[in-house]
């Protein structure tokens, strides 16, 4: 029970202020935007591009990199291999985190935030939108996931007995953890089905988007957890779990072929493998993105490269750029709502992104130097 | 105009005062106004004023009447320009005028003859009328002579030619169709020749008295357009000036006489009015110098095109105009014109980028991090 | 369950969804409303006057865009909060010739197309954008808005707008002039911009009476004379004859991604007047199609939540000795 500690660690450090410093810088920019004017007076969002940065980063990739929770409570509780439990609850404080903030996001890219809750009654639900699936979804997984990660918060201040009696129903909990990001994360790729032909026709692969969007979602979140636990081992000075993530490497690889197969299938299904050649920026941002897909592949087939926890971790970073790419091409960088408009976020509507980003790892140090989050002896 | 803002350069106009008899304040007035309408300062005024004043030669002038109705001559004649009649008598000297001339028959075609053979090469032109060519131009005759013939026969040796009235610039009502004299303007019986064309039904007579007041004054015809036209005179569309633009462009029209529309005085696109599609200055210059938009749109007739080839005598009456404003049509937001499409900023840009960097820096440190310690990790355990 | 038993699970399970999107009955396009209403603008007519962009603004009470002492005019450069309806030029090379493709020039009026199938209110989660069942009119409700511009990206045609320059801004679009406070429609009046048209460029009336005018168009013969209504297609207020302009054999608005009410007709192809390429079929009856395929009764998620609850259970209670979840 007690085999998770907290990090007895100064929590004030170098990188800590300067993360500060940006989210504070942030904060400014914040105020522009809910006091002074408008979202127009810190992005550059307009009327063919009405998605930008605070949506695809914050919220379509920042949940995938979230999905980090996800992807283990499969492991260890679909496929039952109980080895990967310690990296389970640090997995689900970024997980927390990551969707927490991104719902946070999403509150600055709402245009009528006043009216956020309008989302919540039921008498004005559409359930032909995809929207509101995601919406939903989110918002219940996010209270899931708190659930989820209650139990560090409860050995903290060591109230025993509501940690008995929840975890006699957290079974509950982790199958709706489970059940709830295979919907959303599947969604947010269906979010790209009603935009039709502004998707790139390399992007839009209609019926198929909530299946690449939750593979791709699934290699995010097994990367993730990756390359926490390197970050982890390599910056806070903790036993490596090395081993562990080679395991989660084999898992990786045969994601990252299912995706790659079913992406070019589909695309020669509907005919458009010639665009892949055609020429131009979209076969450009194509091919920089399968790379990133397939590179990995490779860097862990290598054998005897899965023990080497520095290759894992570059293969690690390549996937998530690999998802967070798939993303942004669809989303905005292929993204074409009619001939002159164009899109690239400014400099305040970045820097709240960043310092959202800031926040987000400030918390973690927070919880893991705060509470029993990581896991404290060498793993079985 | 105050008398101080001309600078009269010491010139004694006492002269024009006793000429022409009127007051210097209203000779200088009128040159200025003319000089303004020829889009001229008021040094162009005082030139003007000078030439008209001194005339080193009275220019002599041959006039020619076709086929048409007078009007110009009649428009000219009842033009309210100050002492209107003096400047035209003493500032040119018009020694052939069908209308005008006192004399009759053979007698003022020997001056016609004398005149032209005298002063070859520097009389003024001025034809009034279509010119009929249809059967060797046989429908128009004066003095046992085609029009044809004579028309050609003044234009040899004329110093400029000035076709007078839009059945001289283009043929004018009767060459609507079927033409059956083969009606047909100067320019195009005079094709090797530059004819400045006036046009208008009739046309406005200040815009003839400023060309020959530019001619007097330079010794040479206006700036003209591709039709041949004084720019100074047709160089906008009727309906850019006109005083029920506003109505327009709100979309407030009138669609029949005494409506509610016509009796508000909203715009008479919707009735016809050729406006849009018609160069001319009426809207600012209107007729007759009375003022109180006297002028067809002014009195609430929608324009019917009387200056424009092709289009007055030419469209139905009623019919809708092709508007012509924005040709080429730059006051319109392309197709691909957005409101607020941004390109991109450098601090945008480093910002992206310093993020981006800091990602693969981070990972690059933890992964040497790590191999340093994959290694220290072997060493041990070998 | 070992790992390969998962992938191959995972992976027959995706493709059963997939198969169950292919095989599941389609939602086929939305059809017109029976009692449709629409527009017809035939950009051939149209002159440039913008007097619908002037009475437009003044029925929804919208401010001049970039109205500044340099720039005294109404300058919109495109659709925004403030202006629901443009006139666009397409100009080519010297652009003297009207509704010719080459050096030619041509209007183009921009505004919501108020599709039959539309895609905002299919993204909208909370009901916001609404076809009327009986005008077939797309409406905008700002009370349960989210501001989430799910609308502005499913539009095809770029047509909501948001006030990103106000800190409580809203979704704007044209609403064919039937909006609460205003409904000249339902009193029987027809749109504003269709009503100053001095041409008839913008036609109102029912959309099947504009789409067989438009279709009647479509038959003339260039350089013959046409008496072409104004106002109303079913009772003009009065009608002017011109010249049948080189029509191009297309409709935008009859199939176009299931339909428009608002359609348009022209001598230059409407790739070059910036419309967009679209297929017969509806991106929204894709998505539906998914999304009721997936959630239809919520029954795959239950069937699935059950299948997760009970392995869940089986794999926490086999290894409780380690604490759950904890």
């Amino acid at each position: 029970m007690s085999a998770h500690k907290v990090l007895r660690q100064r929590l004030i450090t170098f990188p800590f202020m300067l993360l500060l410093a940006i989210f504070l810088v942030s904060l400014y920019f914040m105020y522009q935007r809910f006091v002074v004017g408008g979202m127009g007076a810190v992005s550059n969002l307009n009327g063919g591009f009405a998605w930008g940065i605070w949506v695809v980063y914050d919220v379509v990739i920042g949940t995938a990199l979230a999905c980090g929770g996800y992807a283990l409570a499969i492991t260890v509780y679909v496929m039952n291999r109980g080895q990967y439990h310690p990296l389970m609850r640090p997995a689900i404080l970024t997980s927390l985190l990551g969707y927490a903030l991104g719902g946070f996001g999403a509150f600055f890219d709402m245009g009528k935030f006043w009216q956020f809750y309008e989302i919540f009654l039921p008498w004005n639900w559409n359930f032909n939108s995809v929207m509101l699936e995601v919406g939903l979804c989110v918002a219940t997984y996010i209270l899931i996931l708190t659930i989820e990660f209650a139990p560090a918060f409860l050995e903290r201040i060591g109230s025993k007995k509501l940690l008995r009696s929840l975890n006699k129903v957290l079974f509950l909990f982790i199958a709706l953890g489970i059940l709830l990001p295979t919907m959303h994360q599947s969604s947010l790729g269906s979010l790209l089905i009603s935009m039709g032909h502004k998707v790139d026709p390399l992007w839009q692969t209609w019926h198929f988007q909530p299946l690449l969007a939750i593979l791709s979602a699934l290699i995010m979140g097994f990367s993730i957890v990756v390359f926490e636990a390197s970050l982890t081992t390599a910056g806070l000075h903790q036993d490596d779990e090395n081993t562990l993530l080679v395991g989660l490497g084999r898992i990786i690889k045969w994601l990252l072929v299912a995706f790659v197969v079913i992406r070019i299938g589909v695309l020669a299904g509907q005919g458009k493998l010639g665009l892949i050649f055609a020429g131009g920026s979209s076969s450009l941002f194509f091919i920089v993105e399968m790379a990133l897909f397939i590179l990995p592949i490779f860097l862990l087939m290598v054998p005897g490269a899965n023990r080497n926890a520095s290759q894992l971790l570059v293969a690690a970073v390549c996937m998530l750029f690999a998802g967070a790419a798939y993303r942004f091409d669809a989303f905005l960088i292929t993204f074409n709502p009619g001939p002159g408009y164009t899109y690239f976020p400014s400099a305040p509507e970045i820097m709240i992104t960043l310092g959202i980003i800031s926040l987000e790892i400030m918390l973690y140090l927070f919880f893991v130097k705060k509470l029993p989050v990581l896991h404290g002896a060498k793993h079985a | 105009m105050s008398k101080d803002s001309l600078d009269s350069g010491g010139f004694d106009f006492s002269i024009i005062e006793k000429r022409l008899g009127v007051s210097r304040r209203v000779f200088l007035q009128y040159c200025t106004g003319v000089a303004a309408s020829l889009g001229l300062s008021t040094k162009g005024a005082m030139a003007m004023a000078k030439a008209v004043a001194q005339p080193a030669k009275r220019p002599p002038v041959i006039w020619l009447h076709g086929q048409e109705c007078t009007g110009p001559t009649e428009s000219l004649l009842r033009s309210e320009q100050p002492s209107l009649e003096h400047l035209i008598l003493d500032l040119i000297s018009v020694d052939y005028h069908q209308t005008l001339d006192t004399g009759a028959g053979h007698q003022v075609e020997d001056i016609k003859k004398k005149s032209m053979a005298a002063n070859k090469g520097k009389y003024l032109l001025v034809i009034e009328g279509a010119i009929p060519v249809k059967d060797n131009g046989v429908y128009c005759k004066i003095a046992g002579e085609t029009m044809l013939e004579l028309t050609h026969e003044a234009a040899e040796h004329a110093a400029a030619i000035v076709a007078f009235g839009s059945c001289a610039s283009w043929g004018g009502v009767q060459s609507a169709s079927p033409n059956p004299t083969g009606a047909t303007g100067a320019p195009q019986v005079l094709k090797d020749k530059t004819v400045l064309t006036i046009p208008g039904c009739p046309p406005n007579p200040a815009n003839f008295l400023g060309t020959v007041l530019y001619f007097v004054t330079y010794g040479k015809l206006p700036p003209i357009d591709d039709k041949a036209r004084p720019k100074w005179a047709y160089g906008r569309l009727i309906h850019e000036n006109c005083y029920r633009r506003p109505h327009f462009d709100a979309g407030r029209f009138a669609t029949e006489f005494g409506d509610e529309g016509h009796k508000k005085g909203y715009c008479l696109y919707k009735m016809g009015c050729k406006g849009p599609e018609t160069y001319n200055n009426c809207p600012s210059l209107e007729y007759n110098n009375i003022g109180g938009q006297v002028w067809p749109v002014g009195v609430g007739h929608p324009c019917f095109g009387c200056s424009e080839e092709g289009v007055g005598f030419e469209k139905p009456l009623f019919s809708l105009a092709d508007v012509k404003t924005h040709t080429p049509p730059n006051a319109f937001p392309d197709i691909a014109d957005r409101e607020d499409s941004s390109g991109v900023s450098i601090t945008a840009a480093a910002a992206a980028g310093a993020a981006v960097g800091v990602a693969i820096g981070a990972t690059a440190v933890a992964a040497s991090r790590l191999s340093k310690k994959d290694t220290t990790d072997e060493n041990s355990e070998g | 369950m070992e790992r390969r038993d998962f992938l191959k699970a995972a992976l027959g399970g995706s493709a059963a969804a997939v198969c169950s999107v292919g095989m599941a009955q389609a939602r086929p396009n939305l059809e017109p409303a029976e009692e449709a209403v629409g527009m017809l603008f035939d950009s051939t007519l149209c002159v440039g006057c913008k007097a619908c962009v002037a009475k437009c603004k003044e029925v929804n009470s919208r401010v001049p865009a970039h109205s500044d002492p340099d720039n005294p005019w109404d300058s919109a450069r495109d659709l925004s909060a403030d202006t629901f309806n443009v006139i666009k030029v397409y100009r080519s090379g010297k652009a003297v010739n009207k509704d010719r493709i080459k050096d030619g020039f041509c209007f183009e009026k921009r505004s919501c197309m108020h599709c039959v199938d539309p895609g905002c209110v299919s993204a909208c989660p909370t009901t916001s954008m609404r076809r009327d069942p009986k005008t077939g009119i797309v409406t905008h409700h700002p009370d349960s808005c989210i501001g989430c511009r799910n609308c502005m990206v499913a539009c095809p045609y770029n047509v909501p707008q948001f006030d990103y320059n106000k800190v409580f801004g809203s979704i704007h679009k044209c609403q064919m002039c039937n909006q609460s406070g205003v409904e000249r429609i339902n009193n029987g009046q027809m749109t504003g911009c269709a009503e100053v048209c001095p041409t008839g460029a913008t036609l109102f009336g029912s959309r099947k009476a504009l789409l067989a005018e438009a279709k009647r168009r479509m038959t003339l013969k260039s350089g013959e004379v046409y008496t072409y209504p104004r106002g109303d297609v079913s009772k003009p207020d009065s009608m002017h004859e011109k010249t049948v302009p080189n029509y191009q054999k297309h409709i935008w608005g009859e199939k176009e991604a299931g339909g428009t009410n608002v359609m348009h007709i022209s001598a230059i192809p409407f790739d070059q007047l910036g419309m967009p390429p679209l297929e017969e079929r509806s991106a929204a009856s894709v998505s539906e199609t998914v999304q009721h395929t997936l959630y239809s009764y919520l029954a795959l998620p239950a069937i699935a939540l059950a299948g997760l609850t009970y392995v869940v259970k089986r794999n926490t209670d086999h290894d409780d000795d380690e604490g759950g979840m904890s």
